[in-house]
């Protein structure tokens, strides 16, 4: 089964985006080491299965009692055999010190890797039901600061296989616990309030990866949803110097009147643009909003309509949402909406 | 004779005079009831136990259907995200607390006594504690539906997974009080759990008939007395932890607490150190069933008797050191990893013992096609499909994939409904004719097993593929174009076939009451004690105690010249 599953999976020569996350066709470093000790035990189970299998349907078809005539009689009574019982005994306890051997290595080095001075620094803070991102920068002392912040899409570089450059992932969560899952890049590593965890990506293919929040999270679990955009290394850098600017688009007269209504309100408690008085950090950061392809952590695709149908009233599209219907007039959502697409 | 009195004649000059109250008369429906509320007879509480677990299965098996109709297509918005959140919940609490559990105690309740030539459980009115304890429970966590909102008029039923992960079980994010329902039916029936535990262990240490010593007793009883112990020592973490929990949410304890610096992680080691045995205490059962059917309708005896207790206390024993394979993604060390992924893959060992063990009985046998065999057979195949996929997953790093994905939903159903559930079926079928005097139809039987086979593999081996694609488990929709559609549409369309299964069961055992062949005492042939009194059996179960000479006492009485005890 697992042999046919790449062929699910059949795909042009460079997608842009890999919309089947199979964990059978990894496509970056740790998935893959994964991958390999999958097949491994994965082809051992499916032999074993065959060979059970075989003895089921065997004694089956073999030792079926010939009707009422043949009851009468009944076979030989046997109570076990001590040379038959160890061999399934040991047989089994064998093919297990096997699987202990491929484990125990691949734990040790997808875990306890070290991470090289190259190495892209993100800190991911799990919330109810969005991501939090932040890049992070040397402080000079020997630990990392945030130099910016982003939400809901990662964007890592490439990591050519002569010349590896991973993303070292910082795992926290806000709330409560969420798990951060993207198959094709890495198993997944669980998001926990008060517990750092760490995870790492060597992707070597460009374009968008996809993933969900894997742990059960309250009630809009299923659309916390991961992507992870794989960048050519001259790409990726200008992406963080755009995100690092502040967004610099001249706003037009309905423009401006949205940015009234977005300060007028309490909009600016929850969430922050970088270089206005917006600060608040229950929300997901808004600085660059439109350099994102979905909003609501997925929810849909970023655009007009679909800025409209959130700001109106974010619950429609994502019911049991923690952001609050605001209550804007008809004529106040353009607004807001205009002032937000100016956010690039 | 005067009004209100019976008179009954236990002997030619003895009179014995027995006050009839108002609505105790026979046949009345007071004395129905009354006799259901106050009996302390194992094998009426054994049947309310099974009864009321049946209740609950088709309670909780509706709400599942209701999710498979929810997924069966993408962006579907036929089940509001919070209802859906609670019908998983519900679904997998009330299955393994209120479906799971009381059955299988149920059976124990029945049987144990009967296996071992015992009168009754060691401790009767325990034993009904542990009944109405279970029950009140059950209601209890249904009960949320209508009260769970309480003053603060928020939340209804519990909506935080059946293992409610803390924080969310915090009262910032649950608010309301579904959870305290989820926590209080949890410690009730764990309280009635422990006590029907205690009550099969005592009740197998020292009510066995004589001549059966530890080494003659069923593999049936082991299999119950290995449970016990696992009960004994797997539910107080449970209960401990739900206690704490009651402490944080009410009392301002902060076990649970990660703002005030408590520990998340806390409570996944309390829960699945009752939790990874808890799997065990559900799938040794069937077990136990297997031990008595396979060989009985093999014609055979057990093949290694000795082996076979030996893997019992082997798989019991490892189970109480496997937990935190539930968590390999919390970021443990990569020793702690290793540890727990190598004590996983032990357990293979004895459970594979298991399962060849019950190909040598079969093997050489003249093996009998009733339907208790055939569920039996469907078991070997299934389970060794739920043995194998717990292998893959014992691996760590493929856990770090497969973990919380549909692939783990797959394989926890091949296990607890292809091992536990066919077995049950196996059980109901075998000791019915035992229960009600009758043999069911082994006609509506067949319909009853082809339908619910097929609609069980289209419902969950699909999601095996669903799991590799990525497919976490626990979302009320997913997006269309990710692959998922097909498997979750197959998924979907085997609950109906499913469905119709569990109805012709349930028809069958309707049917069956009124209209079954009679059964006599030992309509399958079978050699242990409870084929050795009548269909039903007496109140008392045995007129004389027996005395058994080996592990097959029925055998020895039909094979004078060749009995089994010039053997063992």
């Amino acid at each position: 089964m697992t042999l046919l599953l790449p062929a699910l999976t059949a795909r042009a020569a460079e997608p842009t985006v890999y919309p089947i996350s199979n964990m059978f066709d990894p496509l970056s470093k740790p998935a893959l080491m994964i991958h390999e000790s999958s097949i491994v035990v994965s082809l051992i189970c499916l032999v074993i299965f065959l060979l059970v299998t075989g003895m089921i349907a065997y004694v089956v078809v073999k030792f079926p009692s010939k009707g009422a005539s043949d009851d009468r009689q009944e076979p030989p009574q046997i109570y076990g055999s001590s040379q038959i019982e160890l061999a399934w005994t040991v047989i089994p306890i064998l093919i297990t010190v096997v699987l202990i051997l491929v484990t125990t290595r691949t734990i040790g080095e997808i875990q306890d890797k070290k991470m090289p001075e190259n190495a892209v620094r993100v800190t991911i803070i799990g919330h109810q039901w969005w991501w939090e991102i932040h890049y992070m920068k040397p402080d000079g002392k020997g630990g990392w600061i945030t130099d910016f912040v982003t939400a809901n899409e990662l964007h890592i570089p490439l990591s050519p296989k002569d010349k590896p450059r991973p993303t070292a992932l910082t795992l926290e969560s806000a709330d409560v616990i969420h798990s951060y899952w993207v198959p094709q890049l890495n198993g997944k590593t669980d998001v926990i309030p008060n517990h750092q965890n760490h995870m790492w990506f060597e992707p070597w293919a460009t374009g968008t990866f996809l993933g969900n929040c894997a742990e059960y999270c309250g009630t809009q679990h299923a659309n916390m949803l991961i992507r992870v955009m794989v960048q050519k290394p001259d790409e990726f850098e200008k992406w963080l110097a755009d995100q690092r600017a502040a967004p610099r688009t001249p706003l037009d007269a309905i423009a401006l009147q949205g940015r009234q209504v977005f300060f007028g309100n309490s909009c600016v408690s929850c969430h922050k643009i970088a270089g206005t008085v917006a600060v608040g950090l229950f929300g997901p950061d808004l600085t660059h909003l439109m350099a994102r392809t979905a909003i609501g952590s997925g929810v849909a695709p970023i655009g007009q309509a679909s800025l409209r149908d959130w700001v109106r009233n974010p619950a429609h599209l994502k019911p049991g949402v923690l952001m609050p219907d605001m209550q804007l007039s008809e004529a106040q959502v353009d607004q807001v909406v205009a002032y937000l697409m100016t956010l690039k | 004779m005067a009004n209100g009195t019976t008179t009954t004649a236990t002997d030619d000059d003895d009179f014995v005079i027995t006050p009839t109250r108002p609505g105790e008369e026979k046949g009345a429906w007071s004395a129905w009831i009354q006799d259901l509320l106050f009996t302390v007879d194992h094998k009426k509480l054994g049947l309310m136990y099974i009864g009321s677990g049946l209740l609950f299965f088709v309670v909780a098996g509706l709400m599942a259907t209701l999710i498979r109709a929810q997924l069966a297509f993408p962006n579907s918005h036929l089940i509001a995200p919070d209802v859906y959140n609670r019908f998983f919940t519900m679904h997998g609490t009330a299955m393994v607390f209120m479906v799971g559990m009381p059955i299988i105690f149920g059976m124990a309740n029945y049987l144990v006594p009967i296996m071992i030539g015992a009168r009754d459980m060691a401790f009767p009115r325990l034993n009904a504690f542990g009944f109405w304890m279970f029950f009140f429970s059950g209601w209890f966590l249904y009960f949320s539906y209508f009260a769970g909102p309480g003053l603060y008029n928020a939340g209804s039923a519990p909506d935080i997974g059946w293992f409610a992960y803390s924080p969310l079980t915090a009262k910032a994010f649950s608010r309301g009080h579904s959870s305290d329902y989820w926590t209080l039916s949890l410690l009730s029936s764990g309280i009635g759990s422990m006590a029907t535990a205690l009550n099969i262990i005592v009740t197998t240490i020292s009510l066995r008939c004589k001549g059966m010593t530890l080494g003659r007793m069923p593999l049936f009883v082991w299999t119950f007395l290995v449970v016990a112990f696992l009960v004994i020592l797997a539910l107080p973490p449970l209960s401990a932890c739900q206690i704490m929990l009651i402490l944080d949410r009410y009392l301002g304890a902060k076990f649970f607490d990660t703002q005030s610096g408590g520990s998340a992680v806390l409570w996944q080691h309390f829960f699945w150190i009752f939790g990874h045995p808890e799997v065990y205490i559900l799938i040794l059962p069937g077990f136990a069933a297997m031990n008595e059917i396979v060989p009985v309708f093999s014609r055979k005896p057990i093949f290694g008797y000795p082996i076979m207790v030996g893997a019992n206390v082997m798989i019991a024993f490892i189970s109480l050191g496997v937990w935190a394979h539930h968590m390999f993604t919390v970021g443990m060390t990569s020793l702690g990893n290793s540890f727990f992924a190598i004590s996983t893959m032990l357990v293979a060992i004895p459970t594979g013992i298991k399962i060849f063990n019950w190909i040598g009985t079969m093997y050489g046998g003249k093996i009998r096609f009733e339907m208790p065999m055939i569920f039996c057979i469907a078991f070997l195949f299934q389970f060794l499909i739920a043995g194998l996929t717990g292998v893959m997953l014992s691996v760590a790093p493929f856990d770090w994939q497969l973990s919380d994905s549909y692939f783990v939903v797959a394989h926890f159903h091949y296990v607890l409904i292809g091992g536990l559930l066919y077995t049950i079926f196996a059980s109901i079928y075998y000791w019915y004719p035992k229960a009600f005097g009758r043999m069911m139809s082994h006609k509506i039987g067949l319909w009853h097993f082809w339908l619910f086979t097929i609609g069980f593999h289209l419902t969950f081996g699909p999601q095996h593929i669903a799991g590799f694609l990525g497919m976490p488990r626990r979302i009320y929709t997913y997006e269309a174009g990710r692959g998922w559609e097909i498997w979750n549409l197959m998924s979907s369309i085997g609950v109906i076939f499913q469905l119709a299964g569990v109805l012709l069961f349930v028809w069958n055992l309707i049917y069956s009451y009124r209209k079954g062949k009679i059964a006599g005492d030992d309509p399958w042939d079978a050699w242990t004690l409870e084929w050795a009194t009548t269909s039903p059996p007496p109140d008392y179960n045995f007129e004389k105690i027996p005395e058994v000479r080996s592990r097959r006492p029925l055998w020895d009485l039909k094979h004078p010249d060749d009995p089994d005890w010039k053997y063992e």
